[in-house]
């Protein structure tokens, strides 16, 4: 039972980061190696890392639908929301509002709840876990300085109608900055079309095959930002600290790869999605596939199991191989009740039998065969398991 | 055999699942994560939860982290809450291992396919072969160590518990488990034991926790025997049968203990201490559980009231009304809410069973 040494059999847990493409790795060799130069100085060896961060900015600026001059390169994709929401709300001075969806990412709520003196509205979201746009508009005034709207959900998967957000703040609350995690949506949808227009847009380097430790934030021009990190000046004053150079590069690196492939994986890793999810519900009494008939990401795979626990079933899954999620961690590492879930309306109870499969660029048929072959036994087990507890007791 | 340790990131835990590992059994580490408020209590705060997981790393074991916070709410906190508010005093440790430890972490260990769960408890589970019939049955005895001997928190077990549980440790002394910690070198090995209520932070005490939780009044503090009112406390829901902090002493210079909380009529009722005594605690009916057979009516035991009380002679009656311990000589009264566990007479190491004491009846007049 102890996998400690084990190798996993299935990676189902894309949502959660991915493998390091092969293009970002050689990419980033040499930055590791002989090319350790601090961009910021002014030898050769400054301007050879230079070069690299500036070529990588052009790469990435292009892939996000910004201009080179907006892009900033940050520690990951939490920091990116963090300049983006604390930057934007604490660049005015006063008592201000922020709008966000009730399904942000916790690093967008928490930096929102973090902002001294600024009254956090949630917006609802309807029993799919997709943005309820009026819902959001009712709660813009002249007091929102920030509006937060994630482009798909990391939890469950839902795309959701930015273009649509955007237009109507634009018409509702013109003096508000709007924002958008794309951490998730990134390896899979058009940026620079889905999130025309928007102000700021957050990505992550290891949700698309990059490393972790490095993300960046499109900052359109005259959006007022007040940095988080102080120092060197760097990213044009709004994120001082010294380049991580090889993650910067690696990030470029994995984002095009992405892109290039974008069509045909999401193709590929959509139909898999299609079969593990047909699988499961044909062989799984009492499960429930999250948002069927909406749109969703291609890899993400959202089931609840009637009578499982979460953990029960992940545990068993990991103990075959399988890796998989439940809602969020927190900092001890046990699973949180997912306040997306609850947004959407699931009771408390449904909540703790959610698992989330997600599929990326290197899932296999094999992978998904190995989740159907173990999920439907494991789950009636677990549910046997505690009937015997409830007929004993 | 397939074993789940609860690691609570303490030192006993650690030297368990190590000793487990030892013995050739495939191991696997959780812990419990219970309590989502503050609290720097030990037990189950994100650094023992780290903790608990390094030493699993040192020992090659996969680590676990469980939420059983909302089990723990509603089984021990809310309880625990509710007793304070009617003037009990509970002992939400034992409450933990009735309900969470070793009952739905038992369950879940079983579902998941392990064949025991063992904990770090200063305590022995013992399996005997039953005389003249063809099962197992489980002593759970006290530990090696006197000083640090948990059987107390571990007597409302019963036989479908015990046969699931190993207890590694509770045959070795403290010093023992430390030199064993520190010659694997377990980043446990000199961590203090943790003493306090897991829920309750340091800082915010009892009265920070319940003030936040329930309406504490103030009220009288009255002599029990002449009915003048001697002093005020604060909050009538923090004081428990027993105490005499803060009660002060009488006209005669003695020291006042409590003898009742009545918390709708706001008194604490006071009394000298032979007073606050009494040669029986009744048990409340429907709370007693037993290791093994239920004990006769009109047996001898020890009674320990205490999670390091001295151990006192005593004879169990239950044949005529609520259960009843009877002890050889009159003791300071036991806080209604406590548990009262029993041990064998013939052999004072081994755990008979276990009641919660219920509020005393009458207070004896003075000679």
């Amino acid at each position: 039972m102890n996998t400690e040494g084990g190798v996993a059999v299935a990676y189902l847990d894309h949502a959660a980061t991915t493998p390091l493409r092969p293009e970002a790795a050689a990419a980033m060799a040499p930055y590791l190696g002989e090319r350790f130069g601090n961009p910021s100085g002014g030898h050769q060896l400054a301007r050879e890392a230079r070069r690299a961060v500036d070529e990588a900015r052009e790469v990435v600026a292009a892939l996000l639908g910004f201009s080179p001059g907006e892009v900033v390169f940050t520690s990951g994709g939490t920091e990116a929301a963090n300049l983006a929401v604390a930057g934007v709300l604490t660049a005015h001075d006063g008592s201000r509002a922020a709008v966000c969806s009730s399904i942000e990412h916790p690093a967008v709520l928490e930096s929102a709840r973090a902002a001294a003196g600024v009254r956090v509205a949630l917006a609802p979201v309807d029993d799919d876990g997709v943005l309820l746009v009026d819902g959001l508009v009712g709660l813009l005034d002249d007091e929102v300085a920030l509006v937060s709207v994630m482009t798909a959900n990391n939890e469950v998967g839902t795309v959701q109608p930015l273009a649509d957000v955007v237009a109507r703040v634009r018409r509702s609350a013109p003096s508000a900055v709007v924002h958008t995690d794309a951490v998730q949506a990134a390896p899979w949808l058009d940026l620079p079309a889905v999130t025309a227009g928007v102000d700021l847009v957050s990505v992550s380097a290891h949700k698309l095959g990059g490393p972790k430790g490095v993300g960046a934030l499109g900052v359109r021009s005259g959006t007022p930002l007040r940095p988080l990190l102080f120092g060197g000046g760097q990213e044009r004053g709004l994120r001082s600290g010294t380049h991580d150079v090889a993650g910067i590069v690696g990030l470029a690196a994995a984002f095009q790869a992405a892109v290039d492939e974008q069509a045909v994986e999401a193709a590929r890793v959509g139909a898999l999605r299609d079969r593990l999810r047909a699988g499961l519900v044909e062989r799984v009494p009492g499960s429930v596939a999250t948002a069927t008939g909406r749109t969703l990401l291609p890899g993400h795979c959202h089931f609840r199991f009637d009578g499982v626990e979460q953990e029960e079933l992940l545990f068993v899954l990991d103990a075959a191989g399988i890796c998989a999620s439940g809602g969020s961690s927190c900092a001890s590492g046990a699973l949180e009740p997912s306040h997306v879930l609850l947004a959407m309306g699931v009771g408390a109870d449904d909540a703790r039998s959610a698992v989330r499969f997600t599929l990326g660029r290197t899932t296999a048929e094999a992978e998904v065969d190995r989740v159907l072959s173990v999920v439907p036994d494991a789950v009636a087990r677990l549910r046997s398991g505690s009937e015997e507890v409830r007929r004993a007791g | 055999m397939q074993v789940l340790v609860a690691m609570s990131g303490g030192v006993d835990s650690s030297v368990a699942a190590a000793l487990l590992t030892d013995a050739g059994h495939d191991v696997v580490g959780a812990t419990l994560k219970l309590w989502g408020g503050p609290s720097d209590s030990g037990c189950c705060s994100v650094a023992d939860v780290e903790d608990a997981r390094r030493v699993a790393q040192q020992l090659g074991l996969d680590h676990h982290v469980f939420n059983l916070t909302e089990e723990f709410e509603s089984s021990v906190v809310a309880p625990y809450t509710v007793a304070h508010a009617e003037g009990a005093t509970p002992n939400p440790c034992i409450e933990c291992n009735r309900h969470i430890k070793f009952d739905r972490l038992l369950e879940r260990a079983r579902r998941l396919g392990f064949d025991a769960v063992a904990t770090g408890h200063h305590a022995r589970v013992v399996a005997e072969a039953a005389e003249g019939v063809d099962t197992t049955r489980y002593r759970l005895l006290r530990g090696i160590d006197a000083q640090k001997d948990q059987s107390y928190v571990l007597s409302m077990l019963g036989q479908a518990q015990l046969a699931g549980v190993l207890l590694p440790v509770g045959h070795l002394t403290k010093r023992e488990v430390r030199r064993l910690a520190t010659d694997r070198q377990l980043r446990t090995a000199a961590k203090p034991d943790s003493q306090d209520v897991c829920f309750i932070h340091g800082a915010v005490g009892r009265r920070g926790f319940l003030g936040q939780r329930l309406d504490l009044h103030a009220g009288k503090v009255v002599d029990a025997v002449t009915d003048d009112v001697v002093g005020e406390v604060e909050a009538v829901e923090l004081v428990t049968v027993g105490q005499r902090r803060g009660m002060g002493h009488g006209s005669d210079g003695r020291r006042r203990y409590v003898v009742a909380v009545d918390v709708p009529g706001r008194r604490v009722m006071v009394a000298p201490p032979e007073v606050a005594a009494s040669d029986r605690v009744f048990l409340r009916p429907g709370s007693l559980t037993w290791v093994g057979e239920p004990l006769a009516s009109g047996s001898q035991a020890f009674a320990q009231v205490s999670a390091h009380g001295r151990p006192v002679g005593c004879t169990y009656e239950s044949e005529a009304g609520d259960p009843t311990v009877r002890f050889d000589r009159a003791e300071r009264l036991v806080a209604p809410g406590q548990t009262v566990a029993l041990y064998d007479a013939g052999r004072p190491d081994a755990v008979l069973g276990a009641g919660i004491a219920a509020a005393p009846r009458r207070i004896d007049p003075l000679p």
